[in-house]
């Protein structure tokens, strides 16, 4: 079993397909949120949309963690960038993103040391090679991600790896999707929940969902056929009134979910009070940052930065699209002032964010003919 | 002639390394700065090679610069590249290359032996592409630039008999054939420049494509319509240029597109596009329906038994290429904005 | 945050293994699976590098199987609906 191939197969997605028709309610429109911005992706990337009846409406969440980073942020690991040698390291996912003066690859026309790394550990080894450099890793992602860079930290401290810090902008679903559930105008019925947070976090923190907000929750793989289960399973809840947390993506997500990774998080980093997301304005307990037993590894702490507040603009309304309030091309700026090669707000900046995604797949097909094949 | 000065579009205050990534950006500066002010009147679609006639006759000239690190990777060098570049630009308009002049930018401390590999490199691919170097110029520059080497080449060819070519001749019905897998040289060059870590059994796909053009031009006949050589950018980029160009709608197969598994597995690691994904050495061909099939059984039979009917072109939506998969599920599959950038979300 | 793959382990090397992936091998961080190591011929999900949980290839064919036998009958549309309950016993 190859784990891809035998999870994008015609015939069974076919059936699945016909079962999510017989299920829905005609009578309904659902209105189903994923979370994470790998769900967005992936519905793009297979075309899942157009496999579901018309009143089956997929929203897309806040999981996108570049697309909920503030500007401001951006500006204080470029700052640190600019300073001598200091290598930036982050992921590809960083490198166009707009910061006051511009990207990451702006900067790195300008003169800057910046390095595209695929792994945290990939950072480090770089401070190991370089020690006339000091490598400074911008880290950002959920509890997916968090548990490596942890590790990392944890791995040059044991080292004395002392050329290397960490900007860490790590932040955790569930308050965001507590920020969700929050709002007034909000009119989500039940989520396909992060299947990759959740091979960290495990399922029970999502219990809450279920029992005080009552709206059914599935933990959710990222294949067609995952996705597309998850549905079958939350139109199965809803049609029987109930409202529970569910794990579609067994094969691969733990119910305690992975004690060593969230040991790994709690040893190296504690919550913060509040944090900016951006679009979504201050949530409490929603980011990590380094403990003082790491100090000396804390970016913040080893290089002096501006911390400038940098808020988008009125018009853009990244808020209510956030929660599903409003569609993508409903902004004003929709298209106009904010592409992804010039975005204005939080969700053009990535590939995954609602806006970005719909841009890239979603605006330009009008189709007359989907079901011929090519 | 338009007496009025041309109005320029680019905007951008600098210049960035997405401006040669061969996708949006590099469109928004060539039409935006460059054609504008360079290119006499005319507002014919840019393709791989120009058809000009010098007194009386046909001549096609095209010309590329090479610009690889490291020079040397698994299945060839920076001197084929700018070889069998050159050529297959000119094989997609439909023209036999006839005579290359080659530019050497040197970067002063480059070891002889490097550049004598590469001069021969290029002295071999001439040869298996029939093609004659005829002259060239050398400069060195201070060490620190030119990464080592930069190679330029330009060339002249005669016209292939028979074949007419454009954007404007295709017609919804007609069909997509692609050569060979895509994905082979930009994944090669990636793994190595040893910054990702990753090994794979891989190895640039560099060589000269006139044959199997003569080959399926010949078989196609009059329902040959459109060429292009997929460099960087990748086949989407390059069927974008073509969507946009034709006002129609290209479809794909997602299935029937033909990927290595090394490419493959590269791709989903660092998720990646194969069809953003440059190549050296495969070409897409646009034939009507009618020898489509007899255009792919000679192409196979040419020395491209991996080549493959990939999509269809249709009516709507217009300038848009869609991935269709096996289940139904369609995408927009986009032109490449910058250089494809590994992902993590 | 979301791009993880299922990768085959083919060596096992202190702290790290290397795996492949359709036919690419990189060598990743097993430091987050301490509590069940993955022995040569496992399948794990690796994300940025380091691997995030083994992958069982018996819940992958039961997921498999579930959902192609739909449309056959009600008793596999119970077994879909059932799919993902609650675990009964608790781990501690």
């Amino acid at each position: 079993m190859k784990f891809v191939d035998e999870f994008r197969d015609a015939a069974v997605i076919g059936k699945a397909v016909e079962e999510i028709r017989r299920l829905a309610d005609p009578a309904r429109h659902y209105r189903f949120m994923e979370v994470c911005g790998g769900h967005t992706h992936a519905i793009y990337r297979f075309g899942l949309k157009d496999l579901l009846p018309a009143n089956i409406e997929l929203v897309h969440g806040p999981g996108c963690p570049v697309c909920v980073l503030p500007m401001g942020r951006i500006d204080d690991g470029l700052a640190m960038a600019t300073q001598e040698d200091v290598v930036f390291a982050a992921f590809g996912d960083m490198m166009r993103v707009p910061g006051t003066h511009g990207s990451p690859l702006e900067h790195k026309a300008r003169g800057a040391d910046v390095r595209i790394v695929y792994s945290p550990a990939d950072a480090l080894r770089l401070a190991e090679n370089n020690p006339g450099r000091h490598v400074m890793f911008f880290a950002i992602g959920f509890e997916t991600t968090a548990p490596s860079t942890a590790l990392t930290l944890i791995r040059a401290k044991a080292k004395g790896i002392r050329n290397f810090s960490v900007f860490c902008n790590h932040v955790t679903i569930i308050p965001g999707i507590r920020a969700i559930l929050d709002s007034p105008d909000m009119r989500i019925d039940a989520f396909l929940g992060p299947g990759h947070v959740s091979t960290v976090i495990g399922c029970r923190p999502y219990e809450w969902i279920a029992r005080t907000e009552r709206k059914p929750i599935v933990v959710s793989g990222f294949e067609p056929l995952d996705m597309l289960q998850s549905v079958l399973m939350l139109l199965r809840q809803l049609r029987n009134g109930e409202a529970k947390v569910e794990n579609q993506y067994k094969r691969v997500v733990p119910w305690e979910g992975n004690r060593a990774a969230l040991k790994a998080i709690a040893e190296v980093f504690e919550l913060r009070n509040y944090f900016e997301w951006r679009g979504m304005g201050f949530i409490s307990q929603s980011a990590l940052r380094v403990r003082d037993s790491y100090a000396e590894w804390d970016a913040e702490r080893r290089f002096s930065v501006p911390g400038i507040r940098v808020t988008d603009p009125k018009a853009a309304q990244c808020g209510e699209v956030l929660k599903g309030v409003l569609k993508p091309v409903q902004c004003k700026l929709f298209g106009n002032e904010c592409t992804p090669e010039r975005p204005v707000g939080a969700l053009m900046v990535s590939s995954e964010g609602s806006c970005a995604a719909y841009y890239n797949y979603e605006h330009r097909k009008t189709l007359t003919n989907i079901a011929a094949p090519a | 002639m338009s007496t009025a000065a041309p109005r320029l579009r680019f905007r951008d205050a600098q210049i960035e390394m997405a401006h040669g990534a061969g996708g949006k950006a590099s469109r928004r500066l060539v039409e935006g700065l460059i054609a504008p002010l360079l290119l006499s009147g005319t507002t014919e679609l840019l393709g791989d090679a120009a058809h000009i006639i010098v007194s009386g006759t046909t001549i096609a000239i095209t010309a590329d610069s090479f610009v690889v690190k490291p020079l040397r990777f698994p299945g060839g060098s920076i001197g084929e590249l700018a070889v069998n570049g050159t050529v297959n630009d000119l094989a997609v308009s439909g023209a036999k290359a006839e005579a290359l002049v080659v530019t050497y930018v040197i970067e002063a401390g480059l070891p002889t032996e490097t550049l004598e590999a590469e001069v021969r490199a290029m002295a071999d691919a001439a040869a298996r592409a029939g093609v004659a170097i005829v002259g060239g110029d050398t400069k060195v520059v201070e060490h620190g630039k030119a990464d080592g080497l930069y190679i330029t080449t330009a060339g002249i060819g005669r016209p292939i008999p028979g074949l007419s070519l454009s954007a404007k001749s295709v017609r919804a019905g007609d069909r997509v054939i692609l050569s060979g897998p895509v994905g082979d040289h930009g994944i090669t060059i990636l793994l190595a420049r040893g910054e990702l870590d990753l090994e794979a059994d891989l190895r640039s796909d560099t060589r000269a494509v006139l044959a199997f053009v003569e080959a399926l031009a010949a078989a196609a006949a009059s329902g040959l319509r459109w060429m292009r050589d997929p460099t960087r950018g990748g086949a989407a980029t390059s069927l974008n240029e073509l969507a946009r160009d034709a006002r129609l709608c290209i479809a794909l197969q997602e299935d029937a597109i033909p990927v290595r598994d090394g490419v493959r597995g590269a791709c989903e690691l660092l998720g990646l596009d194969p069809l953003h994904i440059a190549n050296e050495g495969q070409f897409l061909a646009v034939v009507s329906d009618e020898y489509a099939g007899r255009a792919l059984d000679a192409l196979r039979g040419a020395g491209c038994p991996e080549a493959a009917i990939i999509g269809t072109v249709r009516e709507q939506p217009a300038g848009t290429v869609l991935g269709v998969t096996s289940y139904g599920g369609t995408r927009v599959i986009d032109m490449l904005v910058g250089d494809p950038l590994p992902r993590i979300c | 945050m979301c791009l993880a793959i299922p990768a085959k382990v083919v060596e096992l090397l202190p702290d790290r293994a290397v795996v492949d992936v359709v036919g690419v091998r990189r060598s990743i961080e097993t430091g987050l699976l301490l509590d069940d190591p993955p022995r040569v011929g496992d399948w794990v999900l690796v994300h940025v590098g380091f691997a995030m949980s083994k992958i069982s290839e018996a819940e992958a064919l039961d997921q498999i199987r579930i959902l192609t036998l739909l449309g056959e009958g009600d008793s596999a549309r119970v077994e879909a609906e059932g799919y993902g309950a609650i675990p009964e016993v608790e781990s501690p």
